[in-house]
């Protein structure tokens, strides 16, 4: 074909005719579609909008999504997530590209929220939110408890049915929130603040009944998380049944399986709680009765004349062998004997050193009550009129108490 | 007497003052003095469970969005 030819069929577009007519063709047609693709370059800018490319093996697409509509996707969006969006398609023609607005983002495999839950799970057990040694004591026996939960829902009727059956005298204080919907989360963490600055109740049971993950859904959020976290008092939390697990649950000091369960941990029977007491109070007395025996006992092991009589029975019994030991041995086994006579002597002086005998010789005097001759330690163990032995080293006295006076 | 301690609180000290005395490993006035903190605690811990008045509250709003503690008036059922 000549040149000629084509230039005389041309039809020459301007940039901007062009372009929107490419803009008519891919807007008119590429509107309210589904794309699936993964993830990458995800960047949210300070506009809050967030941008990405969206890729497969052959090609990619420019998308982004902007700040109105990041409400509706609960997950976070991050590289390498394979995705299915609804959005259409836009030209801009400034610069020449196309992109895909997107309303609407939905993971493909796990659903929307369970991606938002193991992220969430994820994010707050590397920061160490589940953390064991971050775990608070459960009270056995708290005095109040606080029920964070709705002051009309089955949670709550189930925690009070158990109190009404166990124990009526405890303190229960209801922090009424929403506990699904628009605001719930808010509200739990507020609460879990309020129990806290107040300090009224000495546990918290933060929960709800049963529900759908949508229901559920507050005990999942991060504010929710925090909230429990930094709260002083120990909470258990008690979300659904026994087979819901939510992210309250792993940050909570104690999980309970139903808001029942959470109730019973800390509910006492009435019953058990007066036994336990009472079986207290009656080791508190028998033990020391136990021990003022054992310490009267001790005493009188120690007394002046026991000591005496054990010394010089120790005395006779190694004198004894010694002797015995000495005439049947050779001469050299029996300078080895003399050094260790030595030794024996030695420990039989330093026994005497410990009699009460020597403390008699510094001026000190044993008394004891007579007739039982039992040592007196306390002036409450005599009474006025009591006959007492006063022994000196030297000798005893004999005498009777005329006056008791205590030091003041 | 003082009921201020926990119910919690009493019984643990109570236990951990058994748990001495038992052990006879204490000198006579001190396990006077604690025998004597243990009597006291056992009567409050008697006290506190004899006390069946009911006492479930709400926490609500008031007039000027103050708290304020009301009895509670049982569940209404949706």
């Amino acid at each position: 074909m000549k040149i000629e030819s084509i230039s005389e069929k041309r039809n020459v577009y301007s940039i901007a005719e062009l372009t929107k007519k490419i803009k008519f063709i891919l807007e008119e047609n590429f509107s309210n579609i589904w794309v699936q693709g993964e993830i990458s370059n995800c960047r949210k800018a300070t506009s809050g909008h967030i941008y990405f490319t969206l890729k497969d093996e052959a090609a990619v697409i420019k998308a982004v999504l902007f700040r109105g509509y990041q409400r509706a996707v609960r997950f976070e969006l991050a590289d390498g997530l394979n995705v299915i969006v609804h959005g259409s398609v836009d030209v801009f023609d400034k610069r020449g590209e196309y992109q895909i607005i997107v309303d609407l983002i939905e993971p493909v495999g796990l659903g929307a929220l369970q991606l938002a839950f193991e992220q969430l799970k994820e994010k707050l057990q590397k920061e160490g939110l589940f953390d064991e040694s971050h775990k608070k004591q459960i009270p056995a026996f708290p005095d109040t408890i606080g029920v964070i939960t709705s002051p009309t829902g089955a949670a709550l009727r189930d925690i009070l049915n158990v109190v009404e059956r166990r124990y009526k005298g405890i303190r229960v204080i209801i922090y009424p929130v929403l506990v699904q919907g628009e605001g719930a989360a808010e509200e739990i963490a507020d609460a879990i603040k309020k129990a806290n600055l107040r300090g009224d109740a000495d546990v918290l049971i933060v929960g709800r009944g049963g529900g759908s993950i949508e229901d559920l859904w507050p005990f999942n959020e991060e504010i929710v998380a925090r909230a429990i976290y930094h709260s002083e008092k120990p909470i258990i939390s008690a979300v659904g049944h026994e087979i819901d697990y939510t992210i309250s649950d792993f940050v909570a000091d104690l999980r309970a399986p139903t808001p029942s369960a959470a109730a019973e941990l800390v509910v006492k029977n009435k019953q058990e709680l007066l036994k336990r007491s009472k079986e207290l109070s009656m080791r508190l007395y028998s033990s020391l009765e136990r021990m003022i025996s054992q310490k009267k006992e001790k005493a009188s092991y120690y007394s002046a004349e026991l000591l005496l009589r054990r010394i010089n029975a120790l005395i006779n019994e190694k004198n004894l062998i010694l002797d015995d030991v000495s005439r049947s041995l050779s001469n050299q086994i029996e300078a080895c004997l003399t050094k260790n006579r030595g030794r024996f002597e030695k420990a039989v002086g330093q026994l005497n050193a410990l009699s009460p005998l020597n403390t008699l010789a510094r001026g000190f005097a044993i008394i004891s009550k007579l007739p039982e001759n039992k040592p007196v330690f306390s002036i409450s163990d005599v009474n006025k009129g009591d006959e007492i032995k006063t022994r000196l080293k030297d000798g005893v006295l004999s005498s009777r108490i005329h006056q008791i006076i205590e030091n003041t | 007497m003082t009921s201020s301690i926990t119910f919690e609180k009493a019984i643990k000290r109570l236990e951990e003052i058994v748990k001495e005395l038992e052990s006879g490993d204490i000198e006579i006035e001190k396990a006077l003095t604690i025998f004597e903190e243990g009597t006291k605690l056992s009567k409050i811990c008697a006290k506190k469970l004899l006390n069946i008045e009911k006492r479930i509250e709400i926490l609500k709003k008031g007039e000027k969005g103050e708290d304020i503690l009301e009895l509670f008036q049982g569940i209404d059922e949706e």
